[in-house]
């Protein structure tokens, strides 16, 4: 029994790393498609990454350790975070090492050491991107913390198994909050990932970049890895709101071969209609110039305070 | 034989933990008075008797820990000090264990790095120093042992009084004077509360022994007026807004060590006091003083972190990021309280520990970061962060172990700062079962605050160590800093193991603080069955493993790494910064830490008194300043002192010269005391 929870523990990892660039490339092909440009082929980012990984690395000559271990860091902290998060079976090992709220400090993890290591060569670029970045960061976490915790009152953990287990075993729970809680999380979601309206995964204009200003100083394998990292995250993030909302088919304990494909083929399902889903927001709406990114981010949190408040108001009626 | 003679006479220690404490607390005096034996002479006063000190330290930190492990009974004794009918009283308890714990783990840190850092020509001499550290070293263990109103206060006021002679040591700068003299009035303030609240605890029974206090029985209002004072009290020591004026000035003032003492344990001793009256003595009988902490705790945290973003010397950044820290403790506390007095006593143990782990937690990294920018200092005799950067490079020992310490206070996983702010979120989301309509509503609110705080100290320690540690020198001189000795690096790396031990395997903390928390609120949060994680209400709702962090991690780190060389090359050319191919890059085309306050200033501009300079798009020599100002100051201390200001004038005819007078004064008081005692 356990055995076999740690074969579905490492096949659902192998399975992000392995899925998380064709899901860009599947937002990048929406979004293309929606803007009347030819759409690069799905395996686009495959291919950046295969040529990335067999450039030489021009590396500033002032660049400390710390610059060349934060991609792997990097990586590795988006790895544990799929490990953590059940897309397709719940019954993993390794969930039980952080519910969600220390899901937010995994991020977080992730977060400081991409801002660190834009600060260590010391270029105007750099550092803007890096202040920028922990900017949203903080902006963002109250808002996400506040989804969590709508959906702790609402299933009575912050372990997203448990969530998905509990939401399986009881469905009938539909309650109005997870409509605030769930517009709130996907402002979050365009906001930590580097999407419109905050940032421009696509932009060449150096002043308005978040993301890509942190980067720019990597090439090669070191860029591969953040790259990599980048899609894992926004990879995760998709997982993390599915779980939530929408955690249908998620093979639930006990699972065996036939319920792990099927939760497979709705993961994909799902995923495809997200990501056409998120290809269409960044596709209607303008990027904000970065002081208005608090009012986004406050909007966000606002909302889920909001469904905080009508959960709690309508529980109290009903408990009444 | 020799053996058996070493297991007997450690027996013996181990079986009387109260004496043992006490001797070790007795040693520390005698090594202040060593250190006057010869007092210029830094090879003896830092060289032996400092390390000597941190080997007390060690030892305090061992019997504290094997006291909370050793399920003995609280220890009590009447010492034959102090005065007739009025003998000191000592007690150990759970409570006080804990609290020597830090005291003993962080002091061990410390006082070794302090042993490397004091040099001649610096202050004070070296003896002088040595006398007030160890005996502010003792004062504090004698506070966390008092069991009676007098000692308490009479080690509350050495404490006081020999800090203040560490922070002004280097007295010729006028600053630095101005600093002590106002920490030396706050703390007095602080203290006249404190001794009004014993007052009105004693309840009219005239016994000042803790014992008594605990058995009086007061009116809700008096024991509500004691309260408020022993909060005000304490939270004049610990820094609460808005009695934390104090904190900014003193402890960028004092030497590195010392600030690292008085915000690693002294601001801690504060929480023991207020830990101590309203859960021991006052037995926790009302939900709205637990609102009152709250709220308190939390404006304090965020007010703490706002401001130390604005920062630009960097001990003044940590010291708001103290009061930040501070508030987080007793956001802890209040929630406990809260709890507690609404009969949830599991979720107040869950609060209370949340708050006693994050003060064992800050004591370690703020210790840490104190120290390193100490070691900062000495190489480069610069504190101002616009005048850093770079230091990775020259000193990559306490660049790492400084990382250990930004990383922890910016509470990410896996390292200790995350385990208690996680525990603090936990015990936020059972709030809305408080039996209290809209404080239940209310109160989720504030954890949104704790995580903005939480997310706002990663912007500031990003800042802290992206400044100091990384990018391109701002100064020239820079090239030449010179890393920490050994004496420092052992020092830091003892805090910064202790900051990972507490991070990957936190159940060490929950067994630490399992016994105060029974004490204090009659419940423990007990750790997961499973040794490698913990769960404190039950592993289905939130668990969390600092083992499988660091591992899968590390893991995916090494794997990653090998692949990449395996399947690609590990080829590299150095070349120049590429920057977007701008053709010429300087040091100061970096973000100072004014840009990197800017965001800051912009969204949080209510809580700042700001005057700002623009050069003029024509001036030749432009000259950007931006002045950031407490509005406290002009708010509420400033009045305070004109109207003292004015008595003081309003009653100087008093002071007319004549002796005879004086006298005539001197004898009415007299008459006037006669007649009200009898």
């Amino acid at each position: 029994m356990r055995g076999i929870a740690f074969v579905w523990q490492f096949g659902e990892v192998i399975l992000a790393i392995a899925l998380a660039p064709l899901f860009s490339g599947w937002i990048a092909q929406c979004r293309a498609w929606m803007q009347n440009r030819t759409a690069p082929p799905l395996t686009q980012p495959y291919r950046m990454l295969r040529k990335l990984f067999n450039k030489d690395a021009a590396l500033a000559e002032n660049a400390s350790r710390l610059f060349r271990t934060a991609p792997y860091v990097l990586f590795g902290t988006m790895v544990l975070a799929a490990a953590i998060i059940p897309s397709v079976v719940t019954d993993l090992p390794f969930a039980r090492a952080a519910d969600s709220i220390a899901l937010i400090g995994l991020f977080a993890t992730a977060r400081v050491f991409q801002a660190l290591a834009a600060m260590d060569i010391g270029t105007a670029f750099g550092t803007l991107g890096a202040r920028r970045e922990m900017m949203i960061g903080f902006l963002a976490e109250p808002a996400m913390l506040m989804v969590f915790f709508n959906a702790f009152l609402l299933f009575g953990s912050t372990a997203l198994t448990s969530v998905v287990d509990n939401y399986a075993t009881h469905p009938s729970v539909i309650d109005p909050s997870v409509m605030f809680a769930a517009i709130a999380f996907v402002m979050v979601l365009l906001a930590e990932n580097a999407r419109i309206p905050i940032d421009n995964p696509a932009t060449h204009l150096e002043l308005t970049m978040i993301h890509e200003a942190m980067v720019l100083e990597y090439s090669a394998r070191h860029l591969a890895l953040i790259e990599w990292a980048s899609s894992l995250k926004i990879f995760n993030y998709a997982c993390i709101g599915l779980a939530l909302f929408l955690p249908w088919g998620i093979a639930i304990h006990g699972a065996h071969v036939g319920s792990v494909l099927f939760a497979l083929s709705a993961l994909l399902v799902k995923l495809a209609a997200c990501g056409a889903a998120l290809a269409l927001i960044e596709s209607v709406s303008a990027k904000l110039r970065i002081f208005r990114a608090p009012e986004f981010m406050a909007m966000a949190f606002l909302i889920a305070v909001l469904g905080l408040l009508v959960h709690l108001l309508l529980g109290a009626n009903t408990g009444a | 034989m020799n053996a058996h003679l070493w297991a007997n006479s450690l027996n013996s220690v181990l079986n009387h933990p109260l004496g043992s404490t006490l001797v070790i607390t007795v040693s520390w005096p005698v090594l202040a008075l060593a250190c006057l034996f010869r007092p210029h002479s830094v090879r003896y006063v830092a060289r032996f008797l400092f390390p000597l000190g941190a080997l007390l330290c060690v030892m305090m930190f061992l019997l504290a820990g094997a006291f909370l492990i050793s399920g003995h009974s609280p220890e009590s004794m009447t010492l034959p000090l102090g005065l007739p009918d009025l003998p000191f009283h000592v007690r150990l308890d759970a409570l006080s264990a804990f609290f020597l714990l830090i005291l003993g783990f962080a002091g061990a840190g410390i006082s070794t790095f302090a042993a490397g850092y004091f040099r001649s020509g610096e202050g004070t001499a070296p003896g002088l120093l040595g006398l007030h550290y160890h005996v502010f070293l003792a004062s504090m263990a004698v506070v966390m042992l008092a069991d009676d109103a007098y000692l308490f206060m009479v080690a509350w006021e050495t404490m006081a009084l020999s800090s203040y002679f560490l922070v002004t040591s280097q007295h010729r700068i006028p600053e630095i004077r101005r600093a002590g003299f106002l920490y030396l009035l706050m703390a007095h303030i602080g203290a006249v509360c404190i001794l009004l609240s014993f007052g009105v605890m004693q309840g009219g029974s005239w016994q000042f022994t803790f014992d008594a206090m605990r058995s009086a029985s007061l009116t809700p209002f008096w024991a509500t007026v004691a309260f408020t004072l022993a909060l005000l009290g304490f939270g004049a020591k610990a820094g609460l807004v808005p009695m934390h004026v104090w904190l900014p000035e003193a402890h960028p003032a004092a030497p590195s060590p010392v600030s690292a003492m008085m915000s690693g344990i002294m601001l801690k001793t504060a929480i023991y006091g207020l830990l101590r009256v309203t859960f021991d003595l006052l037995h926790v009988q009302f939900w709205q003083w637990g609102v009152a902490v709250l709220a308190l705790g939390l404006f304090s945290a965020l007010f703490g972190v706002i401001f130390a973003g604005v920062q630009t010397d960097m001990k003044r950044l940590l010291a708001y990021s103290s009061i930040e820290n501070v508030g987080l403790i007793f956001t802890g506390i209040g929630l406990s309280i809260l709890f507690a007095a609404s009969n949830l006593r599991l979720f107040a143990a869950l609060a209370l520990a949340a708050a006693l782990i994050h003060a064992l937690n800050h004591s370690l990294f703020k210790s840490m970061l104190f120290l390193a920018t100490g070691s900062v200092l000495h190489a480069t005799r610069q504190r101002s962060l616009g005048k850093l950067g770079g230091l990775i490079r020259s000193m990559p020992w306490v660049a790492a172990l400084a990382l250990v310490g930004t990383l922890a206070i910016a509470g990410l996983p896996p390292l200790n700062g995350f385990v208690s702010e996680w525990l603090l979120l936990q015990s936020f989301l059972y709030t809305p079962q408080l039996p209290h309509a809209f404080i239940n509503m209310l109160i989720p609110l504030g954890a949104a605050a704790l995580a903005l705080t939480v997310a706002l100290a990663a912007y500031v320690m990003v800042k802290f160590y992206g400044v100091i540690f990384l990018g391109q020198p701002r100064e020239a001189s820079l090239a030449h800093a010179h890393d920490a000795n050994w004496l420092e690096r052992i020092g830091l790396a003892w805090l910064a193991a202790g900051c990972i031990a507490i991070g990957v395997q936190p159940q060490l903390a929950l067994h630490a603080v399992g016994k105060s928390t029974g004490m204090l609120v009659g419940q423990t949060i007990a750790p997961d069955p499973s040794v490698w994680r913990i769960a404190p209400i039950a592993p289905e709702q939130a668990s969390y493993s600092g083992w499988i962090f660091l591992a899968v991690i590390l893991c995916t780190v090494a794997i990653t790494f090998l692949a990449v060389r395996l399947l690609a090359h590990g080829r590299i050319r150095k070349t120049v910064p590429w920057d977007c191919g701008y053709p010429w890059q300087t040091s100061r085309m970096q973000d100072t830490a004014e840009g990197f306050g800017q965001p800051i200033r912009h969204m949080f501009g209510a809580f700042f008194r700001m005057e700002r300079e623009l050069p003029a798009p024509t001036d030749l020599t432009p000259r950007y300043r931006v002045h950031v100002e407490d509005r406290f100051w002009r708010a509420l201390y400033q009045p305070i002192a004109t109207a003292v200001q004015r008595l003081a004038d309003a009653i100087s005819f008093l002071q007319g010269g004549r002796l005879a007078f004086y006298l005539l004064f001197s004898f009415l008081t007299l008459l006037g005391l006669l007649v009200f005692v009898l």
